[in-house]
């Protein structure tokens, strides 16, 4: 998409923005064409996009290592199914709450700890998003209803007129969404702080000596990836209607990072590419039955050995790794 | 008193399984710079090998052998194995990565991760299976009010045996010292005749084969093991790993007995459902203000 403009090629040009409005176009007719259980698919594989997104500004765009990343999600998604069931805010006014409460919560987190580089970072990332997962399992304040979780939310409704209550229109309202985010970032990426994000990434002290704030950087990237991961908790806890703590384990996190990993850091059609491959590798898998997660952990050995920079990496013009 | 004392040698009990695998997360760190996820389930495939022997092959080998020689066939017969799968998935998994870069080996440990853990769940089936009861003779030493089990006393000398030898060829030996230096410089390192590929294969014998004693012995502790508890263990001895200073042996001993203490104290004194909170928090204070773990050194970021 954007690779065509920074080439240049007239050529190329039309026919990506050909392929471009077939796959948009597909994306419209196919949950007209299948059954529920297929758009329940599609729906899954966009709130993987969106967190595969989310991660993709702190890991693809700043190089920060979290592998905590469920933790923010499980904050988006808790946020909203306590506010809805205890006091009966409707879902979509919780939306931009939850990306505010995730946001303000890793400001809260990541403040003190933003000055840890690579693998430090990463553990104490782990550590974060773990003491999210235990401390919604032991129930503080009787609020997150320990192992069981919180059950019983809405769905979401714009002043009770029209209700997103079937598979097809969370369909479309998670692709929204996700549709919405990509154009943010696209433009985000070309501007100021996408550069120095990538700034950071390619040399961190460079560019503090350039007088770019590494801090300030660092923590908008985590503020900014948190708020996106706590959309995505918001429709999902709405979606799902319950929330649980064994959504947001330590294995979430390492999925999400997988997506990034194998689409290629920092590149958005990558995300998505790496996000269908993590959601439909085990439902296109499922007739090997027991055996799939096999194959499936075998798949991202070997996508890894013969594309180590993602499926879709970023062109080095854009500010690839 | 009592307790406290009591709750220490638990601590260092379960400390003790923490270190031995965070061992070889340390050693696969200092060498390759890679965060092996898959070091967790050696462990996990050590329990269950050690478990199928134990409960298949005990009665033939204590006929012979006696109890002892049953145990002690049953935890060499597991390290070795698995030491051989450890072996096996760095040359699949690992090694036509390296070239790549840091962070494509991550998700290919993932993936081996994920590959075994899935492997020991179609072998041994996804249900909870139980070690043959009251293989230790269930004898208490006591001292005062202080109960220690013999199983604690065993699992403790046995765990600091293979720390202390695996200390001493890693600081007393040549070998050692060639270990030291290719995870210090592994470019200067080979240029100085060291063979990169033995010392490879000595890491990835010697860490899953100590994981694969830890997982008998947690076997044998818990006497419950699960296909996915190498999650958890792994994760706790990773913790202990970076504690202690990542890619630093003697910080991964301590670093791992010191969890199993602190999480132990924690469960006692404040609360049993919040101990694992307590652990991470204290990791997350110790990074606050010692970025490079408790003993790691001060190293100048390259510019």
């Amino acid at each position: 998409m954007e690779s065509s403009r920074s080439q240049g090629s007239g050529r190329f040009f039309g026919s990506r923005q050909g392929t471009l409005m077939a796959v948009v176009a597909a994306f419209f007719i196919y949950p007209f064409v299948v059954g529920d259980y297929h758009i329940d698919i599609a729906f899954f594989f966009g709130i993987y996009a969106l967190l595969g997104l989310s991660l993709n500004i702190v890991l693809g765009e700043v190089g920060l290592f979290d592998l905590g990343h469920a933790g923010f999600y499980a904050i988006g998604a808790y946020t909203t199914a306590i506010l809805n069931t205890k006091y009966g805010i409707p879902v979509l006014l919780l939306l931009p709450v939850s990306a505010v409460a995730a946001g303000l919560f890793a400001y809260l987190v990541c403040s003190p700890i933003i000055h840890l580089r690579g693998d430090y970072l990463c553990i104490v990332t782990i550590g974060m998003g773990e003491i999210v997962r235990l401390a919604l399992i032991n129930n503080p304040l009787d609020l997150t209803g320990g192992p069981n979780g919180v059950f019983g939310i809405d769905f979401p409704s714009l002043g009770g007129i029209f209700v997103i209550d079937s598979p097809i229109k969370y369909y479309f309202l998670i692709w929204t969404v996700v549709a919405l985010t990509i154009i943010g970032l696209l433009r985000l990426q070309k501007s100021r702080i996408g550069r120095a994000w990538n700034c950071i990434r390619e040399d961190e002290v460079a560019a503090g000596s350039s007088g770019i704030d590494v801090r300030h950087y660092k923590l908008l990237a985590f503020m900014l990836g948190a708020a996106l991961a706590g959309v995505a908790g918001n429709i999902y806890a709405s979606k799902l209607m319950c929330v649980s703590p064994e959504s947001f384990t330590f294995w979430e996190s390492c999925l999400f990072f997988c997506i990034v990993l194998i689409g290629g850091m920092g590149s958005i059609p990558g995300v998505l590419i790496g996000a269908a491959a993590i959601s439909l590798f085990p439902e296109i898998l499922r007739p090997f039955a027991m055996y799939r997660m096999m194959f499936f952990g075998i798949a991202m050995i070997l996508m890894m050995m013969f594309r180590p920079g993602g499926v879709w990496p970023r062109k080095r013009g854009e500010g690839a790794p | 008193m009592g307790v406290f004392f009591e709750q220490l040698i638990n601590g260092l009990t379960i400390g003790s399984f923490y270190a031995l695998i965070a061992l070889g997360y340390s050693m696969v760190y200092g060498v390759l710079k890679l965060i092996n996820f898959a070091h967790g389930d050696f462990f996990t495939l050590g329990s269950y090998i050690g478990y199928t022997l134990l409960v298949f092959a005990v009665s033939f080998i204590t006929a012979h052998f006696g109890l002892w020689g049953g145990l002690v066939a049953a935890l060499l017969v597991a390290a070795a194995s698995v030491a051989l799968v450890g072996v096996f998935v760095e040359r699949v998994a690992y090694r036509p990565i390296y070239p790549a870069g840091r962070l494509p080996a991550v998700v290919s440990a993932l993936g081996a991760s994920i590959v075994l853990q899935n492997a020991i769940m179609v072998i041994w089936g996804p249900r909870y299976q139980a070690y043959p009861a009251a293989l230790i003779p269930n004898v208490h030493l006591q001292i005062g009010n202080i109960h220690i089990t013999l199983l604690q006393i065993l699992i403790l000398v046995l765990s600091f045996a293979l720390m202390g030898i695996l200390y001493t060829i890693i600081q007393r030996t040549t070998f050692g010292a060639a270990v030291r230096a290719t995870a210090l410089d592994r470019d200067t390192a080979s240029l100085m005749g060291i063979n990169f590929n033995r010392i490879i294969f000595f890491i990835f014998t010697l860490g899953p084969a100590l994981g694969a004693m830890a997982g008998v012995m947690v076997g044998m502790y818990y006497r419950q093991i699960s296909f996915a508890m190498g999650w958890n263990y792994g994760l706790k001895a990773f913790t202990a790993t970076i504690l202690g200073g990542i890619g630093n042996l003697p910080g991964a001993m301590f670093g791992g007995l010191i969890l199993g203490v602190l999480e132990m104290f924690g469960a006692a004194y404040i609360s049993a459902a919040w101990k694992d909170v307590f652990v991470f928090l204290i990791l997350i204070l110790v990074l606050i203000f010692r970025p490079t773990g408790l003993f790691g050194e001060k190293v100048a970021e390259k510019v």
